[in-house]
């Protein structure tokens, strides 16, 4: 029993070490087209998708952590996200983020 | 320029904006025992009143609120003030803080704490500041 116990934790050790290398490659890579992406809109999703990778790593640490004190932080990245991409999306359409008069 | 339709960012908006008031008060009153408190709880609420704005416009919101959120700032502060000034009452040095165990009907023993009034003065005053400086730069046009 405890040798499969000391199994699992070295498992779970080992899978969030490589999932946070896999994190930290694809947010490298998705800061070069963030930084080189041509137009601006590829800018906004990269900025995006970096997001979702940092809500991903937030995760992972805290699992790497044992802790359940990061849960709320990462709903607030992911909202705050939202928020702002909302806000890029509808600069780059309009010009405007809060329009005075709509209809 | 065709006028364009929001529908897909307006019917997001009203569910999504629920679930950041809920969010915003679990911040809120989670902030004595967990991560949370008084300041995340407010910039979440203005949060969802500024994705509000975004997807509604200026107009229709002050139609939904109608409040001045520059009136926030002062309320929340008295508020605050209010709790440190209420511990003369007791004989106590400013700003002391106390706290019970009560029965509540649904949650059962509760720890119910002064310091949760200084918090709802803080969260007041967040609001009232952020909202006032989104507001306030939004705001281009002359109003004469």
């Amino acid at each position: 029993m405890e040798q499969v116990l000391a199994f699992t934790s070295s498992l779970i050790e080992i899978t969030t070490v490589l999932s946070i290398m896999g994190i930290s490659i694809s947010i490298i890579m998705l800061l070069y087209r963030a930084i080189a992406g041509p137009t601006n809109p590829d800018r906004a999703v990269a900025l995006d998708t970096i997001g979702i990778n940092l809500m991903a790593l937030a995760g992972v640490i805290a699992i790497l952590l044992v802790t359940t004190k990061f849960n709320d932080v990462i709903l607030l990245i992911g909202i705050l996200l939202f928020i702002g991409t909302v806000a890029l999306a509808k600069f780059l359409e309009k010009g405007v983020i809060i329009e005075r008069d709509v209809d | 320029m065709a006028r364009t339709n929001d529908i897909i960012l307006r019917t997001t908006t009203t569910l999504i904006a629920f679930i950041l008031f809920g969010f915003s008060i679990y911040l809120f009153l989670a902030g004595h025992n967990a991560p949370g408190g008084g300041f995340i709880g407010g910039l979440m609420t203005s949060a969802a009143i500024v994705l509000m704005y975004m997807a509604y416009g200026f107009r229709a919101m002050q139609k939904v609120l109608p409040v001045s959120f520059r009136y926030f700032v002062p309320a929340g502060l008295l508020i605050a003030v209010g709790t440190g000034i209420g511990s003369f009452v007791f004989d106590q040095p400013f700003l002391s803080h106390t706290y019970g165990y009560f029965h509540l009907p649904v949650l059962g023993k509760t720890e119910l704490a002064t310091a949760l009034l200084f918090d709802l003065g803080v969260y007041i005053t967040v609001i009232g500041v952020t909202m006032t400086i989104i507001l306030t730069i939004a705001d281009d046009i002359d109003e004469e």
